[in-house]
């Protein structure tokens, strides 16, 4: 009896003292809080806001209207599509070339230290468009004008940005894989083929998962390099909400950007998809 | 005497095979390193394409008119308004990244440190607030801090490109902190208070050291985002008085023009040999450090 009580006295005094330690620690918390409401959760709700208002702020669907009717429709989803398709075949491409380089560097075999890494991370800190404008060009100094050939330039210069982006992640997750496995696998007869689709790529799921959305997202906002390779003739959704806020038509540019947010939500949706069903295996 | 001749029988068949085993694998090896290495070729091909014409003074790159530092010298000359406004350009752009760099450390630090104590389901709040600006994308960030200050009927100035800039590394400071933050021994840190260190002393000799690696990582990822971006950048800028360039926006307004200034070529020489050397120092300093351990 009386001993129960000690314990608990004992408990409360510890989780009173435990309580006194971190209790105060909460309140560096605040600021960064503050920070978040203010400049990042604020923000966007402004964004739906002004999408849903005139200039002189009252309710209105006409920013809606300026994008989807009378025939202004066509052109838009165009814009979209063209995001999308971009976005797409640079995750694609990028992904290609990425996954057998992050396969080597991860592969202590091929590689016994970072310097190679590093080497893949350099040109990342040179300017971007500084890059950009050496790509446009080498591709000129190769006969790609970019006049001429818009698509496949801007999908070279796509490419090249994004391309350490996809290793990176490809790259960490090729680090923890099991190399038992794989061995075991060809020890037991499998083909080198059958050995890659079966034992390699699902192990390195959410590692082409994570390059994908790190690759997909950027791309599809990013309109500097198909500005500068493909002269201004790809228009990518960043593209639009740039020249409205140029125009200061920042009502009809809030509208972009609420599409933009429906393909990232969507995006990061499908991303959970594939992660959670690598987790349930 | 049979046995034995079996035996180097085997044993010779083994070694073949090992043998084979080998070369196949070495064969593999320098495919592999061949690829990587024509990769790397092609990445640094247009950084390289801008330096060697660095060392030519023709208008346009490709066109090699001869050896001459004339790039370098008129980067270094006042007398070209081109020279004066790429240094321009570089110093705004070191130090907005300094700058917000770090007091997004400052800032993202503490709140790590704080969001560490909160109960579980506020915590997840942050989490998620965090995870916005990291997954959403930059030009939706630039345009809702444009509306921002539109709202509050304030034009773009250092404030906003700061602030945006700050929207931009914050969560990568908090992101690099936190795991830091988990793996500290709790214990620790109450040993200190139990024997009678105050709370800023416990703070800082015992939590603070503990998470230093993160701050630093934090630190670093936010100077290269800051150094390197246009988008936030170009719409947040100062909108009033002379122009206010980085080198990206500096650059992108450029690319309109029929030939860029050849000090640019110089410029981008001097900064990839200063990531270079930069690098070089870094790792020596790793490997050192990795021996001494």
């Amino acid at each position: 009896m009386s001993n129960s009580k000690v314990v608990d006295n004992m408990t409360s005094i510890a989780s009173r003292r435990s309580n006194h330690v971190k209790e105060p620690r909460k309140i560096f918390s605040i600021p960064y809080g503050v920070f978040l409401v203010l400049f990042i959760i604020f923000p966007i709700l402004l964004i739906f806001f002004y999408a849903f208002t005139n200039k002189e702020g009252n309710f209105t669907l006409d920013n809606f209207k300026s994008l989807f009717v009378n025939g202004q429709a066509s052109s838009t989803l165009k814009v979209i599509g063209t995001s999308l398709g971009v976005a797409a075949l640079t995750t694609v491409i990028c992904i290609i070339i990425a996954y057998p380089i992050a396969y080597i560097l991860a592969n202590s075999k091929f590689n016994k230290n970072k310097v190679l890494v590093y080497l893949f991370l350099l040109p990342m800190w040179i300017n971007f468009v500084i890059r950009t404008i050496a790509t446009k060009q080498i591709l000129e100094f190769i006969g790609l004008d970019s006049k001429m050939y818009p698509w496949i330039c801007s999908i070279i210069g796509m490419v090249y940005n994004y391309l350490p982006f996809t290793i990176l992640p490809l790259y960490n997750t090729m680090l923890k894989l099991d190399k038992s496995q794989i061995e075991a696998a060809a020890d037991l007869g499998a083909n080198p083929v059958h050995v890659f689709f079966k034992t390699i790529v699902p192990m390195t799921i959410p590692g082409i998962v994570s390059a994908s959305t790190m690759t997909f997202m950027p791309t599809m906002s990013s309109y500097v390099i198909t500005d500068a390779l493909s002269n201004r003739t790809i228009q990518l959704i960043g593209k639009q909400i740039e020249s409205k806020f140029m125009l200061d038509q920042l009502n009809v540019g809030s509208v972009y950007a609420i599409i933009m947010l429906i393909l990232i939500g969507a995006s990061v949706i499908i991303e959970n998809i594939f992660s959670e069903k690598k987790g349930a295996r | 005497m049979k046995s034995n001749e079996k035996n180097t029988l085997t044993e010779e068949k083994v070694n073949s095979l090992l043998k084979r085993k080998e070369r196949l694998a070495k064969s593999k090896k320098i495919t592999g390193l061949t690829f990587v290495w024509i990769m790397l070729l092609i990445m640094y091909l247009p950084i390289m394409y801008l330096i060697l014409f660095s060392f030519t003074e023709s208008k346009i790159i490709g066109q090699w008119n001869g050896f001459s530092i004339a790039s370098y010298i008129r980067l270094f000359s006042t007398k070209y308004p081109d020279s004066i406004k790429i240094w321009t350009a570089a110093w705004n752009t070191l130090w907005i990244a300094l700058v917000s760099s770090l007091l997004s450390t400052l800032l993202g630090t503490c709140g790590a440190i704080g969001m560490h104590f909160l109960s579980k389901k506020i915590k997840a709040a942050f989490n998620l607030a965090t995870q916005i600006p990291i997954v959403n994308a930059e030009i939706v960030m630039a345009l809702s801090l444009v509306i921002l200050f539109a709202f509050l009927g304030l034009r773009t100035s250092i404030f906003s490109l700061i602030i945006g800039h700050m929207v931009l590394t914050l969560p990568f400071v908090v992101i690099n902190v936190q795991p830091k933050l988990e793996q500290m021994d709790p214990s620790l840190y109450e040993a200190a208070m139990d024997l009678g260190a105050t709370r800023a002393g416990a703070l800082f000799k015992v939590m603070i050291p503990d998470i230093v690696p993160g701050i630093l990582s934090g630190f670093m990822i936010s100077m290269t985002l800051s150094l390197d971006d246009y988008v936030i950048t170009s719409f947040t800028k100062p909108s009033t008085g002379e122009d206010f360039h980085t080198i990206s926006t500096y650059v992108n307004g450029l690319l309109s023009k029929a030939t860029l200034p050849i000090q640019l070529r110089s410029f981008t020489a001097i900064i990839f040999g200063l990531i270079v050397v930069l690098m070089i120092a870094y790792s020596i300093f790793n490997i050192r450090k990795g021996k001494k351990a």
